[in-house]
Formats: structure tokens, sequence, C-alpha cells
């Protein structure tokens, strides 16, 4: 404030205060017209999405119908029980829980590790898993496994899926851990415990929002990967996004059908997504400000 | 605590001695072992393989052919380098515009306002949405024939697009989609960094009298420079290894013509449409040392202005 004091002539010069009132008048409602337009263009396609989802196959070729139909669960009806979606509904989730669970397992020590002991290069292998592209490593997997006859099984599905949550888990939980004042781990040893039992007992409890974190964006990662499952999965083992692939090889396109799909395999992430936004944010931001 | 400590027996107390010394690898190892047994492997017989006539499969007797396929890629001026081009303008292209237009929508959210919640929840929807649903929606929408956007256009009086089904329009109608649904992670990562810096270079700019966009220039953007790479590196391995929505929309060989086949998409149609496992190797390791090669250089640059 005391420069404004001092140095009167320089804010007149420009006219500055003047201007910048009228800025202030304005900018408010530019901000809301831009917001509302933001939001528009992020929704309106999903809303598209759900709207074809409700309606039959003459209706959605019929351009006067655009907005104004009679809403109907056919395709829905279609899905679930003729295309047994149901199945791999389940597949997708058991894929991506298991996966996740799996990766908690090995990864959380990891990054618990990599950063109390600062290990930059061995965190680097792992966070190598997240830069590789993975079609050079599927031909080689995919022999390797159909060797060990174990292709269309649930095992190298979730074996694959772990190598996207891994690096996730393990970079998300460096930054978390990071965050996390020693003093109370070294409380914890000096009234007796072991460090690991240190980490057992206080870290481990204290970490549940950063486990929180990892394990949300991690099974979301896993439920949407599509080209693992593509080559990996089996009959038996097909995980939504390629159910919803496989739609689409047929001559002709049943678009009612194919976005009651997709609603089916998008909604419940985005359901997730509704209450769990903090920390899906926090995940996906986490190091981002460390520089 | 030393009650039950000394009352369980010798041995396990030793293991635990141990395990404790060693707790650093112990940590540490399982998942460094799994993840450098799930890429080495692989890397290592990738390369042998891109050394070898290897073909429809992996198991037939194939021949060491040197460096003979390497050369045969790089001569190959009708696949492997319109796909080298097109995964540099689809990167190029979404990444320029997902952080011009992050950066815009970051500002707007910047200072709190009412309803900020709902925004936040609306932009983060495309973000957590099936790559392979986001590219079948995607596809309704811009169906020449029956399409919303051919619609909207219609409206204003602009003739129809073929979009997606357009030799030279499905390219950037993909890349548009990329932004649609990546747009938001910029703007979460700038927005992060937005909210973490201080309020007082911003303040002390504005009493000097600059106007808001010499402060956004030369004091913000500055502040936010590592975030910014950040955002460049993440988003940027993400776009070059793009596949989900290229592959859902126009399938094999990245439509009838190639028009968006990239890099990953021609190596995977090689390995698993063609069983060209020799030339598909071959064009992997160079996508791969590619990707290595451009993270280094963004983040090179990063040390070297510090």
């Amino acid at each position: 404030m005391t420069a404004i004091v001092t140095n009167p002539p320089l804010s007149e010069r420009k006219g500055l205060p003047a201007k910048r009132r009228r800025r202030r008048g304005v900018y408010p409602i530019v901000r809301v017209i831009a917001l509302i337009l933001i939001v528009l263009l992020f929704i309106l396609p999903l809303v598209w999405m759900v709207i074809a989802s409700l309606k039959n196959n003459v209706d959605i070729y019929d351009a006067s119908k655009t907005i104004i139909f009679t809403p109907t669960l056919e395709n829905y009806a279609n899905v679930l029980s003729r295309n047994n979606y149901f199945v791999f509904i389940f597949n997708s989730f058991w894929v991506a829980f298991a996966s996740t669970v799996l990766s908690l397992i090995l990864g959380v020590p990891a990054a618990y590790a990599m950063s109390r002991f600062t290990m930059h290069k061995s965190a680097l292998v792992v966070l190598l898993a997240r830069i590789i592209p993975g079609v050079s490593l599927l031909v080689p997997w995919y022999f390797i496994f159909a060797n060990l006859r174990l292709v269309g099984g649930f095992g190298v599905l979730i074996l694959s899926h772990m190598f996207v949550a891994l690096p996730l888990i393990v970079y998300i939980m460096i930054s978390f851990f990071d965050s996390l004042p020693l003093e109370l781990e070294e409380q914890a040893q000096v009234d007796g415990l072991t460090p690991i039992g240190a980490f057992l007992r206080t870290t481990l409890p204290l970490s549940v929002p950063g486990i929180a974190t990892a394990s949300i964006l991690s099974f979301i990662f896993s439920w949407n990967n599509f080209m693992f499952a593509l080559v990996l999965s089996g009959a038996h083992t097909k995980t939504l996004p390629v159910a919803i692939f496989n739609f689409v090889s047929y001559a002709s396109i049943d678009w009612g059908s194919l976005m009651a799909a997709s609603v089916v395999v998008t909604v419940p992430i985005m359901i997730i997504a509704l209450f769990t936004q903090k920390y899906i944010v926090s995940g996906l931001t986490a190091g981002a400000t460390k520089g | 605590m030393t009650a039950p400590v000394t009352a369980r027996p010798t041995a396990w107390r030793s293991y635990s001695n141990w395990a404790n010394r060693h707790r650093k690898w112990l940590f540490a190892a399982p998942a460094m072992i799994f993840t450098g047994l799930l890429i080495a492997v692989p890397l290592v017989w990738t390369i042998y393989l891109s050394l070898t006539d290897a073909e429809g499969s992996v198991r037939a007797p194939s021949d060491f052919v040197g460096l003979s396929n390497y050369l045969e890629v790089f001569s190959d001026f009708n696949r492997f380098w319109p796909a080298v081009g097109r995964t540099f303008i689809f990167t190029g292209g979404a990444l320029a515009v997902e952080l011009v237009l992050g950066m815009v929508i970051a500002l707007l959210l910047w200072r709190p306002f009412r309803g900020e919640r709902w925004v936040r929840v609306a932009i983060l929807l495309p973000l957590v949405a099936t790559p392979v649903a986001v590219g079948m929606m995607w596809r309704l929408i811009f169906d020449p024939n029956i399409g919303f956007a051919n619609q909207l256009l219609g409206w204003f009086g602009i003739p129809d697009q073929p979009w997606l089904s357009g030799t030279d329009t499905a390219l950037p109608t993909l890349i548009f989609v990329d932004i649609w649904q990546w747009t938001p992670m910029v703007v979460l990562i700038l927005l992060a960094g937005l909210t973490s810096l201080s309020d007082e270079p911003d303040e002390a700019a504005r009493i000097d009298g600059a106007n808001s966009w010499q402060r956004f220039w030369y004091v913000t953007l500055p502040l936010l420079r590592s975030t910014v790479v950040v955002a460049i590196v993440l988003r940027g391995i993400d776009a070059l290894k793009t596949f989900d929505i290229l592959y859902a929309t126009k399938g094999k060989g990245g439509g009838s013509f190639h028009e968006v086949e990239t890099l990953n998409v021609y190596a995977y149609g090689l390995s698993f449409d063609y069983n060209d496992y020799g030339i598909a190797s071959t064009v992997l390791i160079l996508f791969f040392l590619l990707i290595i090669v451009l993270m280094w250089a963004v983040t090179y640059r990063r040390k070297a202005n510090r």
C-alpha cells in the first residue's frame, strides 16, 4: 500500500484505479459465462450418450426426435440379459479389485522405503513401467504366458493390470510419505517399537488417505484398461472395454445397445468419482507442485 | 511393550532383527523385482526379435538378420514415417491445445466462487470415463448421417463434415476427442500449482501497476514453470502412447487408408493383426527410444534453465 502513497504519479498516469474498477464489474459475468460454456462442453457429450442409450434404433436415425422421444430401457435389457454383461461387469470388477489389492501389498512398503531412504534410482525402475509402451511388452508376455497355459485365465490379466497399477501406487505413495512427518515414527521407536513395528502401527494408519487415493485411481485405471485385456483375456475373462469393442465388429452397429453398454461401463466409475473427487484430484496431481 | 517381545522365541527375535536391519530392501525389492522382471525379460526379447525375421509365430524357426529390419523400417516411407508424422501431429496438436485451454480453465477456477464444487465434478467426469466408451460415444456424435455434430453445424448453415470417416478429417477429429478427455488432467495439475503459489508476487506486481495479462505472463507463468513441465511430461507420455480411442473408432491399421495410424497403433497391428514380429519389435524399440529421448529433452531443458 505504501507504494501507491509514495508514488501516485505512476498509477495516475496509467489511469489504473478506474480501469481496475471497470474490469471488476465485467469480469465476474464473463467468468460465469465462460464457466457455463466449459461445463456444457464437458458434460453435453456424456448426456448425449445417455439420451441415445434410451432411444430405440428407429428414433436414433430420426433427426426430428433429437430431444423429444419416448424413452425405452430396451437397450439395457438387451445388453444386460441377452449379451451377458453381468459377466463382463464381474470380470472387470474382479480384475480391477485384485490387481489393486496386490499392487498395494507390493507398492506401499516399497514406496515407504523409497521415500524414507530417498532411493531415487530404485523408484525409477518402477516408474519406468509408466513410460514404456505397453505393446512392446505384450508380444513377449503373450508367448511366455501361452507357454505356461495361463492366457485366458484371470491370473495373467491381473498380473498385467498390476503392471499399470503398481507404478501409479508407488508414485502417489512416495509423494504421500514424503509429506508425512518423521517425528511420530521416531516417537514410536523411542517407545520401544521396532522400525517395522513403527511403520505398521503408526505410519500405516496415518496413511489411510494416501492409500485410499492410490487405490481409487488404480481401480479406475484398471477398470478402463483396454489394450492388455484385448490381447490377454479369453472368452470367460473378457472385461467391459473389450466387450464394448466387440460390439462393433459386426457389419451394422446397434447404436442404442452400444451406447447402453458404454453407459454401463462409465457410470460406475463416474459415481465413484462423484463421491471421491477430493482423493482423485489429490492423486492425479501428486508430485505436480514439488518441481 | 518389552514384555511380549522378550517372551517370543529367540529364533523369531533374530529373524525380526534381521528384517529390521534390512528393511530398506525387504520393502523395496518385491516391487522392483516384479516390475523389473515384467519389463526386462520382454525388453530383451523384443530387442532380440528386432534382429530376427520372426513371422507368423514366435516359435516358428527364424533367422538372425542383424540390423536389416532397422534398415527396412527406416526406408519405409509407406507406413513407418507417416506413422511417425501422425504420432507427432497427434501429440503436438493435442498437447498444445490442452496446455492453452487447460491454463485458461485453471485461471478461471483459481479464485473461489459459488458452485465451484459442481464445476470441478463436471470437469472430472471426462477424465475418469473409460476411453473405449468415450471413443464409441464420439463415434455416434460424429457419425456423418445421424450424428449430432452435423446436426449442430446444420443449425448454423454449415455443410456436413465427414469427421471420423474422412481421410483428412479423422486425425483432427481424434485430436479433438483427446482434448475433450484430457484437458481436465492439465487443468487439475495447473490448478494445484496455482493454489500452491503465494499471493505476494502477484500483489506486488499489481501495486506496481501491471495489468492482468502482464501479471500472468511475467509473474504467475514463470513461477508456474515446473508445474507446466510436469503437465507436459505426464500428458506427453500418455498422448504419445494413445491407443484406445484410435483403435476403438478406426479399428485395425488406423482406418482403411491408415489415416490415424500412429506408431503405437502400427506396432500393435504388426504384432497382433499381421504377426510380423521382427518388424513390429523394431518399430517398438524405435518408439521406446523416441519416448525416452523426448522425455530426457524436456527434463534436461528444465535442469539447464535453473
